[in-house]
């Protein structure tokens, strides 16, 4: 079981939070710009990092907020968490 | 290489079984190939067979950084079925389910493929409206599947819990009579073997660290064991399916995240066909030694640990408890994970590249097991013809620009 700090609450369990994937994924500003391609990439390509990972997770039974965890994605520790 | 028979069984037990051949010999790289398979799992081992049996290749590699099977083919809990709800997914897991019916003979190995059904039950009307959809597609695809009521699965299955009271009570299932499990080592040693025979170096802790290329064709791969040369060269690694994209530079869709299964003390037999739920997410067989063999759902997030949360071990024992109350007292003796490729409709990615001689074949998540042989086929055919077989064109990476999406997620009744 991850133990996960809440930039806000603090050290919670891993089953008070849900799982938000690769971090810093902007939304394109102008998508009718983009061709196919593109778009596919920023909707589906994934960077799935093995090793140090930066990722999003919610506090989804706490405070429900949104925060970043930078993590190992091979041994699982947690390297920091903080505020957008 | 002998061939395995019952004569033979009975000829080295006059000689204390001591004479037996080695059945895969482990090969040192050469200088090239003119087909390298990266990754020897069941199907990167499948692939290499059927380019040698089908395509008549004869100077192919298979390089694996580990142990042949050691991946998630090891891994898995081996429930083999073809009732997918799409077209285009149920008749490659079709085309797999007819080569698992003949494929001990073909590869002269048991795999004991044991055709014992497997049941996806359902807990709500949705459920069984969606069952009902599905297994009328399945019908009209030419494929096994009817209907069963929770009168009918308590009668085959006496174990299982139909109670009306139950917090997520049993309507009904599908079936698919002819699915089954089968030996999951067995799988891997048998393609292996049978490939060798026909030619196939395999070659064992041999990591590939870089992928070689120039003007957009792939010449060779950087490995532990120093440069193998190919232009052609499928990568068939599962979980490490973007680890090895990143070294070609292209992109995939996919997250790797852990996938958690356990086995019991072994029993007598008291369950003899396969049952899974897609809405207390668990499924359960039991093995030939008398195992509980159970499996759960991914860990939420991307992990290349091959172990996972305890969370997901009680969620899982809690959906196995709803079901058979009776396994209550039940010790569990082992429990591990596999790194699953999960993509985002929850289909496979048999492909072509970006780069010219460079094949993919990943994305089958929870679920590829029972794909193996027909996933070895038509990457087979791919690589030997530089052209997507029929039954793997819908399932290349451009289906992530143009849209064309097979979405099996949920549809599939459990991705298992
Ligand atoms: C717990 C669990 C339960 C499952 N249950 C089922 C089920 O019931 N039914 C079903 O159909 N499917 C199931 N699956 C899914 C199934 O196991 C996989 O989809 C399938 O085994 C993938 O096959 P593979 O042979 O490609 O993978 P693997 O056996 O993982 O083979 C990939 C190989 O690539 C090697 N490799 C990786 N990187 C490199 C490198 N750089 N150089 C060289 N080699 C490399 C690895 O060492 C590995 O041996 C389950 C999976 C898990 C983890
Ligand atoms: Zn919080």
């Amino acid at each position: 079981m991850l133990i996960i700090k809440c930039p806000w609450c603090g050290d919670r369990d891993e089953t008070e939070f849900s799982y938000g994937g690769e971090a810093d994924i902007k939304r394109p500003v102008a998508p009718e710009a983009l061709s196919d391609e593109e778009w596919g990439d920023y909707l589906f390509m994934r960077k799935n990092t093995k090793g140090v990972f930066k990722e999003q997770w919610n506090h989804s039974a706490g405070c429900r907020r949104w925060f970043i965890v930078e993590r190992d994605t091979v041994n699982y520790d947690i390297k920091a968490t903080y505020k957008f | 290489m002998s061939k395995y028979s019952a004569l033979s069984l009975i000829r080295h037990a006059f000689s204390n079984n001591k004479n037996w051949q080695l059945a895969i010999k482990d090969a040192e790289p050469k200088k090239s190939y003119d087909a390298i398979i990266v990754g020897g799992g069941g199907h990167g081992l499948a692939s290499a067979y059927y380019l040698a049996k089908n395509h008549n290749l004869k100077n192919i590699a298979v390089v694996e950084k580990g142990w042949i099977g050691g991946g998630n083919t090891a891994r898995n809990t081996t429930i083999v079925r073809s009732n997918y709800l799409w077209t285009e997914a149920s008749l490659l897991y079709e085309k797999s389910l007819k080569l698992w019916e003949g494929l001990s003979q073909d590869l002269n190995f048991n795999v004991m493929f044991s055709q014992r059904g497997v049941y996806n039950l359902g807990h709500t009307l949705q459920d069984m409206r969606d069952i009902e959809r599905r297994v009328s597609a399945n019908k009209l695809n030419g494929i096994d599947a009817e209907v069963v009521d929770a009168k009918q699965i308590k009668k085959n299955i006496p174990s299982i819990n139909t109670s009306t009271s139950a917090r997520y009570p049993i309507l009904g299932a599908s079936l698919q009579r002819r699915a089954g499990v089968a030996r999951h080592d067995a799988v891997a040693w048998g393609y292996a073997r049978a490939a060798a025979q026909l030619g196939v170096d395999i070659i064992q802790q041999c990591e590939v660290t870089g992928i070689l290329k120039s003007n957009n064709q792939v010449y060779g791969l950087e490995t532990s064991k120093g440069r193998i040369e190919s232009n052609k060269i499928g990568l068939v690694v599962a979980g490490h399916a973007s680890v090895l994209a990143e070294k070609a530079d292209f992109r995939l869709p996919l997250e790797s995240h852990p996938l958690q299964a356990y086995v019991s003390e072994p029993l007598k037999p008291v369950l003899d066909t396969v049952v899974m739920s897609n809405a207390v997410h668990g499924y359960i067989s039991q093995s030939d030694k008398g195992e509980l063999v159970i499996g759960a759902g991914i860990d939420p997030y991307i992990g290349y640990g091959q172990k996972g949360s305890f969370c997901i071990i009680e969620h899982c024992m809690q959906a196995i408890m709803e079901l058979f109350p009776c396994f209550s007292r039940v010790r569990m003796l082992r429990q591990w994970g596999g790194i699953v490729d999960v993509s985002p409709d929850a289909c496979p990615i048999i492909s072509k590249t970006p780069i010219e001689g460079l094949y993919i074949n990943c994305g089958w998540g929870t679920g590829g097991f029972k794909a193996t042989p027909g996933s070895g086929w038509v990457f087979a055919h791919t690589l030997a013809n530089d052209e997507a077989h029929h039954l793997n064109a819908p399932f290349s990476l451009d289906r992530f620009s143009s849209g064309a999406l097979i979405d099996e997620h949920g549809a599939a009744a459990v991705a298992h």
